[in-house]
C-alpha cells in the first residue's frame, strides 16, 4: 500500500485528488421515507464536503488552513487523521500523527480529566509508561489541579480544550493536526499554547493548524491553504493567503481582530 | 520544560528525519488491529468495567443481582409450580450452569450492539480500529463470568460435584463458542446499530428468545421425548450446544449415576457438535468481519 517511490523522503502528507462526500438523510423511518416518496420529496441528497483536493507538505512545514465555516477543513483534518476513509484519492502520512478534531477532542464524558488523558494517550500511540512519565507535565501546562479526578463531562468548555491540546502538544509525535485550538481559551492559555506551538515547530514536526486568526496564522505558519467549498481554492504564500480568504481587509468600518479576540 | 521533550533541535534548523513509511494514516484496522493495541484495548475494558455502574451505589453487585433474579424466579416459579424439582435432579445447578453461559453471550450482544454509539464522542474524533469496541464489550461480559464461576463450583461442590477431564473440556469449548460466536454477533450488531437503531430493539428482543432456545428451564430429554426427530434441529443451535457443555461440567457430575444421567439427558455427539459450532463460529466471524470492514468506513458520518 506505501508508494514511497514516487515522493521524496522528506514528504511528510500526500493528499492527491481525495474527494468526500456526505450523504444526507431527511428522514429516518419507514413511514417518513414512503410519505416523501409519494409526494416526490427528496429522501437524501449528498454533498461534497472535500472536493478532489491535491497537495503534499514536507516534513517540518508549518500550514495554515483556512477557509469559512463549513468549508471542509475539519472534514479534511479527520481523513489526514485516519479517522474516516476518503471516498476516492489517497492520503498518505509519515510518522505519528496528535492532534485535536475540534475543540476537547476525543474525550469521554463519563471518564475523569486522568483516565482522558491515559486513554487519549493510548489512542495516539502511546505507551503507559509514557503516559506515566508526561503525566505531570501535561497536567501543568493545562492549568489543572484537583478536578483532575472528576469526570470531564462537569468540566466547561474552555477547560475541556485546554486538556485536550495538551495532550496532544505533549505526544512526540512526527505530524501534529490543531483544529482552532485557540477558539475558546482564555488570553494567558492562548499565549501558552502559541509558544508551544512555535517550539514544536521548530523541533522539525510538521504543523497543520487550522484559524480563523489571520495574526497566529501570519505569526505561525510559512504556508496557507484555503478550502472553499471543498474545494482547494489556494496554495501558497501566507500573506497572499490571508489576503484571498480576506480576513485582513484592514481596520476601516469592520470590527478588527482585536474586537473579536483573535489576537495575538 | 522541553527537557522531557526528546526534540531534535531547539534552534532554527527545522531537521527532523521520521523514519517511517508513507502510509494511509487509518492503517492497522481490523481485529487484528485490535490484538496488536492490546493497552488501548485494555484501558477501553477497564474503562468500561468501572463506567457500566457509574453512579449507582450497588455498583458492579448490579451484573449479579440481574442474573440472581432470573435464576429465583425460574427457580421457584418453574420448579415449584411446574414441579420440575421432579424430573430434573439437581435443578438448581442445571438453571444456573445455563444462566451463566447464555448470560455471557446476550450481554456481549447487548453491550456489544451499543458500544460503538455510546463511545461516539471517541468514534468520531479518533482514529483506532473501531472493532476496538465490541471487543471490548466481549472482555467486560467474559470479566463477569468469573465470579459467577467461583458460585456455581462452590454450590456444585455442596451438590457433590468433582471436576472431570471431559467436564473440563467441554467447559473450555462451551467458553470459546460463545466468545467466538458472541463476538462475530456484536462486531456485526454494532456497527448495523449506527445505521439503523432498530437493530438494538431486535436485539433485545432476540435475548429473550435465547433465553428460552436453551435447555435452562427445561431439560434436554424433554425436548428429546416431546419433539422426537426436531430434537436433531434443536441441537444445531450453537447456544443451546455451549448451555448443554456447561452442563456436562457442572450439573452432570452432581447427578449419582453420572454415566447413565449423561447418556439419557444430553446428546451423544455433544463434544462433536461444540466443535463443529466452534468451527462454524470462527468462519462467521471472519465473515463479521468482512462486513464490518464494508460499514466501517461510513461510521464516522453517521454518528451524529
Amino acid at each position: 500500500m506505501t508508494d514511497d517511490g514516487q515522493y521524496s523522503s522528506d514528504t511528510s502528507i500526500v493528499v492527491d485528488s481525495v474527494t468526500k462526500s456526505f450523504t444526507l438523510r431527511y428522514h429516518r423511518t419507514a413511514k417518513q421515507v414512503a410519505v416523501a416518496l409519494v409526494r416526490g420529496h427528496d429522501i437524501s441528497d449528498t454533498f461534497q464536503a472535500v472536493d478532489d483536493v491535491s497537495f503534499t507538505v514536507k516534513q517540518g512545514e508549518s500550514v495554515g488552513l483556512m477557509g469559512l465555516n463549513g468549508s471542509g477543513k475539519s472534514t479534511l483534518l479527520k481523513l489526514i487523521q485516519g479517522v474516516m476513509p476518503p471516498d476516492s484519492g489517497t492520503i498518505l502520512t509519515r510518522g505519528r500523527i496528535a492532534g485535536l478534531i475540534a475543540t476537547g477532542a476525543g474525550f469521554h464524558p463519563q471518564l475523569t480529566g486522568r483516565e482522558n488523558v491515559y486513554l487519549n494517550a493510548a489512542v495516539m500511540g502511546m505507551t503507559e509508561q509514557w503516559t506515566a512519565r508526561n503525566f505531570d507535565e501535561i497536567v501543568e501546562f493545562s492549568g489543572f489541579g484537583k478536578r483532575l479526578d472528576t469526570p470531564v463531562g462537569n468540566y466547561s468548555s474552555g477547560q475541556y480544550a485546554r486538556l485536550g491540546f495538551s495532550v496532544a502538544i505533549h505526544i512526540d509525535s512526527d505530524i501534529f493536526l490543531a483544529d482552532e485550538v485557540l477558539a475558546v481559551g482564555d488570553k494567558p492559555f492562548k499565549e501558552k499554547c502559541i509558544e508551544k506551538m512555535e517550539e514544536v515547530r521548530k523541533s522539525g514536526r510538521t504543523l497543520f493548524y487550522v484559524s480563523h486568526s489571520a495574526g497566529s496564522v501570519r505569526r505561525m505558519c510559512d504556508r496557507v491553504l484555503v478550502l472553499e467549498d471543498g474545494k482547494l481554492g489556494f496554495d501558497g504564500d501566507v500573506d497572499e493567503g490571508i489576503r484571498y480568504v480576506k480576513y485582513d481587509e484592514g481596520p476601516d468600518d469592520r470590527p478588527t481582530d482585536e474586537e473579536l479576540g483573535a489576537d495575538i | 520544560m522541553a527537557d522531557t521533550l526528546p526534540l531534535d533541535g531547539t534552534g532554527a534548523t527545522p531537521s527532523r528525519v521520521v523514519d517511517a513509511p508513507l502510509a494511509p494514516p487509518s492503517a492497522d484496522q481490523g481485529l487484528v488491529g485490535v490484538f496488536k493495541r492490546r493497552y488501548l484495548l485494555r484501558l477501553l475494558v477497564r474503562r468500561e468495567i468501572s463506567a457500566r455502574y457509574q453512579g449507582s451505589v450497588l455498583g458492579l453487585a448490579w451484573s449479579y443481582v440481574n442474573p440472581l433474579s432470573q435464576f429465583c424466579i425460574y427457580f421457584f416459579i418453574m420448579g415449584t409450580i411446574f414441579s420440575l424439582h421432579d424430573s430434573i435432579p439437581n435443578f438448581a445447578i442445571h438453571i444456573f450452569s445455563a444462566l451463566i453461559i447464555s448470560h455471557y453471550f446476550t450481554e456481549t450482544l447487548n453491550a456489544g450492539t451499543r458500544s460503538i454509539i455510546r463511545n461516539k464522542s471517541l468514534v468520531r474524533k479518533l482514529a483506532m480500529p473501531r472493532e476496538m469496541f465490541p471487543v471490548a464489550s466481549m472482555l467486560v461480559s467474559l470479566y463477569h463470568v468469573f465470579p459467577q464461576l467461583v458460585i456455581i463450583v462452590i454450590a456444585a461442590l455442596f451438590y457433590g460435584w468433582s471436576p472431570t477431564l471431559s467436564g473440563f473440556a467441554a467447559f473450555l469449548i462451551a467458553m470459546l463458542l460463545m466468545g467466538v460466536l458472541g463476538t462475530a454477533c456484536a462486531l456485526v450488531c454494532s456497527a448495523a446499530n449506527v445505521f439503523f437503531r432498530d437493530i438494538g430493539s431486535a436485539v433485545g428482543i432476540m435475548t429473550n428468545l435465547i433465553r428460552f432456545s436453551v435447555p435452562m428451564i427445561y431439560s434436554y430429554s424433554m425436548v428429546d421425548e416431546r419433539f422426537g426427530r426436531f430434537a436433531d434441529y434443536y441441537v444445531l443451535n450453537p447456544i443451546a450446544d455451549a448451555v448443554m457443555l456447561f452442563q456436562q461440567a457442572f450439573w452432570i457430575p452432581t447427578i449419582s449415576d453420572a454415566k447413565l444421567a449423561e447418556q439419557e439427558r444430553l446428546p451423544g455427539n455433544l463434544l462433536e457438535l461444540g466443535l463443529i459450532g466452534l468451527g462454524v463460529s470462527l468462519v462467521l466471524l471472519v465473515l463479521a468481519q468482512l462486513l464490518f470492514n464494508k460499514l466501517d468506513d461510513r461510521i464516522p458520518d453517521r454518528l451524529t
